[in-house]
């Protein structure tokens, strides 16, 4: 289901200004499609209820070089 | 007799033994490559000068009845996100190509090349790995050798095409969503994407760092094997290739239901269900929230490959791909609780599918929805519904890769049609045991990877 309370445009405009990012009014359609695709995938995971104790699965290791 | 079709360990056996030199099998690659890559597209460099050294130091070494070791004389090439030394790494990119040459070869090139295989170039590849296409808007897409019209599927789209053509018979790509079974399914190879970690990322260009993994595409299960051994941590995991000979017998092998089950075309799960029956596989498991897992990956890359790209979004967005850059501008924008979030989520999702793994040992599922579509192709109808083309090739993969477990895609000859994958499946650090399946799948007939053949009219 669509996610009808995101307003993509307005995310945009503000994160661009936020992020220092000038975007060209040609791509700007391209941009906010897809921050709108974005955010209705992402809603699948942040509408999922979680326990508090998940924590992230990133794994840091000290002492350990990346790879 | 050795050609163009023949296998990695078939070459390094021959090369061993001396019946045909290191070089005259680079020689006849080189050929090859330059006489047809220019229909396939799928190399961005080739690197004749080195092979030729590289090759003339093997057959030094097996004149002087030194150990030239277990890929002696094996001709390969890596998407160009590996650096290699005097090339710089494009990673697909215009933006890249202004970078200095990398000052050394990638951690992975330089084993295989201490385990005897010889580097003939680097691969064309989708921009800075964000795809599933194999297209390239600054250097043409790379084309599926068994019709060129079709994608060979991305973003190690040239490592995809290098393979089926019979330029090299081992190729390395990368896998953050599917980049390396999604060419193995298009193009009908054999593919490894290896456990998350299991393999050095040192020297090649990042996408994201949560999901990145890198590994080979072969035309067999062995020369996978082969090549994952060479390639491994010193010490950190027991060579595979010694194994694969034991079969599928007796292991607990399941079909993936529910998600993994619909979505499709009837060519994926018609391959899922030859490749289950023919090892005896009746049962049938539902990896839990496999659609969330997906929508989790989504988030975490394209959050994770905007934050890398941000200041060259700032400051060169009109020479990104604009495939590309749209969505990578809008992975910056990701708010940071969408992010985490799925960092969480990614944890629980990992815990609820080790709980499957001590009931099987391995688990199969479609490796793309569909067979090649046509290069260019902006929307496809799977299952009655419309959809886009680009980011949903990789809807059985995304899932599995989010937990970074290993994978090994095998192909099914479709008889009059174009291949399709199945991904065979196995908990973290047992790519043995999916390996050992897609060596019993080939040794049983119904898994194989030839070179394409000139069904069309781009090798005459």
């Amino acid at each position: 289901m669509p996610d009808n309370t995101f307003d993509a445009e307005g995310h945009v405009d503000r994160m661009a200004a936020a992020l220092g990012l000038t975007i060209d009014p040609d791509h700007r359609p391209g941009v906010v499609a897809n921050m709108a695709r974005t955010a209705e995938i992402a809603r699948l995971v942040t509408e999922f209820p979680l326990p508090d104790t998940v924590e992230l699965a990133p794994a840091f290791r000290p002492g350990e070089e990346s790879r | 007799m050795i050609d163009h079709a023949s296998g990695a360990l078939e070459i390094a056996s021959a090369v061993k033994a001396g019946t045909v030199s290191a070089v005259e099998v680079a020689r006849a690659a080189l050929f090859r490559i330059g006489a047809l890559d220019a229909h396939l597209g799928a190399f961005t460099a080739v690197t004749a000068e080195r092979a030729l050294d590289e090759a003339a130091a093997v057959d030094a070494r097996v004149r002087s009845g030194g150990d030239p070791g277990p890929l002696a004389g094996v001709p390969f090439a890596v998407k160009n996100l590996f650096d290699v030394k005097g090339l710089p790494t494009l990673a697909g990119s215009r933006i890249n190509a202004g970078h200095p040459p990398a000052g050394a070869d990638a951690e992975l090139v330089r084993r295989l090349n201490d385990a005897g295989a010889v580097l003939v170039g680097a691969l064309n590849m989708g921009e800075y790995a964000y795809d599933f296409t194999g297209e390239n808007s600054h250097y043409g897409p790379s084309r599926n050798p068994h019709d060129p019209a079709r994608m060979s599927g991305g973003s190690s789209g040239g490592s995809g095409t290098a393979v089926a053509a019979g330029f090299v018979p081992l190729a390395l790509g990368s896998d953050t969503n599917g980049s390396i079974r999604v060419p193995s399914s298009f193009c009908g190879l054999f593919g490894l994407k290896p456990t998350f970690g299991r393999l050095s990322r040192e020297g090649t260009f990042p996408f994201c760092s949560s999901l990145d993994h890198l590994g080979p595409l072969g035309r067999s299960a062995a020369d996978l094997a082969a090549a994952y051994d060479a390639m491994q941590e010193p010490g950190a995991g027991t060579p595979v290739s010694p194994v694969l000979g034991q079969g599928a017998e007796g292991l607990r092998i399941a079909v993936a239901g529910d998600y993994f089950a619909r979505g499709g075309d009837p060519a994926a799960f018609e391959a899922v269900a030859t490749v289950a029956e023919a090892l005896g596989a009746r049962d049938t498991v539902v990896v839990p929230e496999a659609a969330r897992a997906r929508a989790a990956a989504y988030v975490i890359t394209t959050a994770e490959g905007g934050s890398l790209h941000l200041d060259r979004l700032r400051t060169r967005a009109a020479d990104f791909d604009p495939a590309t850059r749209d969505r990578l501008m809008a992975g910056a924008m990701v708010p940071v609780p969408w992010y985490l979030q799925a960092q969480r989520f990614r944890r629980w999702y990992h815990d609820r599918v080790m709980e499957l793994f001590s009931r099987v040992d391995v688990i199969l599922a479609p490796a793309t929805p569909c067979t090649a579509p046509p290069i260019g192709q902006q929307t496809m109808v799977l299952d009655g519904v419309e959809m886009l083309v680009r980011p949903n090739i990789g809807i059985f993969t995304q899932p599995l890769s989010l937990i970074g477990l290993p994978v090994v895609a095998v192909p099914v000859r479709r008889p009059g049609g174009l291949p399709v994958g199945v991904q065979v499946v196995a908990a973290p650090g047992r790519e043995d045991l999916a390996l050992r399946v897609a060596a019993d799948l080939e040794a049983k007939g119904v898994c194989k990877a030839p070179v394409a053949r000139g069904e069309t009219s781009w090798e005459r």
